[in-house]
């Protein structure tokens, strides 16, 4: 799993059968200290209770898809849960109640 | 699998089912010679792994679920065991668990 902030969202009307209801976010991966680190991905909201600006943490490959309702779905990326306390080094990189 | 360093925690409420009551940290990725190689991974705990220490971990899904016990669980990185040596041709033995 790696670390990232969902920066937006994507609405597609026509997607592959079993994805109806998934929520589709954009993420900014970032490394542990929260700097962006490569390339955005569209992920699955495994969740279904992340937005834009959340810290998440994602998981990608065949995990993935079993992160959503129905398992054999072609998703790559999904949101697996929403990151209230990260503690790296002894130092609090992220603290829910103090964004 | 691969070796890792533990770095960090990580508090999580909101999370996939297979998460739950479940320890997550964050890990350095390390060279076999025990440097950092830059990267970092997020893994789930089986073993009780603690802050600093050198750990082996499985980047596998389907034996990951089969450790956990969810043969539908969203995870594949999962910390299952602490190391304790390494041998590497040409170099003097290293123990992780000692140095610290």
């Amino acid at each position: 799993m790696k670390l990232g902030r969902v920066i937006g969202t994507l609405v597609a009307s026509v997607k592959y059968q079993g994805l109806e209801g998934v929520k589709l976010l954009i993420i900014q991966p970032l490394d542990k200290n929260l700097k962006p680190m490569n390339q955005h991905r569209i992920a699955a909201d495994g969740t279904a209770m992340a937005g834009p600006g959340e810290l998440i943490y994602y998981e990608e490959s065949r995990e993935a898809a079993l992160a959503c309702p129905v398992k054999f779905v072609p998703v790559d990326t999904a949101i697996v849960g929403l990151v209230d306390e990260l503690m790296v080094q002894g130092r609090e990189v992220w603290s829910k109640g103090k964004e | 699998m691969f070796l890792g360093r533990v770095v960090g925690t990580l508090v999580s409420e909101i999370n996939d089912v297979v998460y739950e009551n479940r320890k997550l940290l964050v890990l350095d990725r390390l060279k076999p010679e025990g440097d950092p190689d830059g990267s970092y991974v997020l893994a789930a705990d089986s073993v009780d792994a603690g802050i600093g220490q050198v750990v082996l971990v499985l980047d596998e899904g389907n034996g990951a679920r089969q450790v956990v016990g969810a043969p539908n669980g969203a995870i594949r990185t999962l910390i299952v065991g602490i190391v304790d040596e390494v041998h590497l041709e040409g170099r003097e033995p290293w123990y992780p668990q000692k140095d610290d």
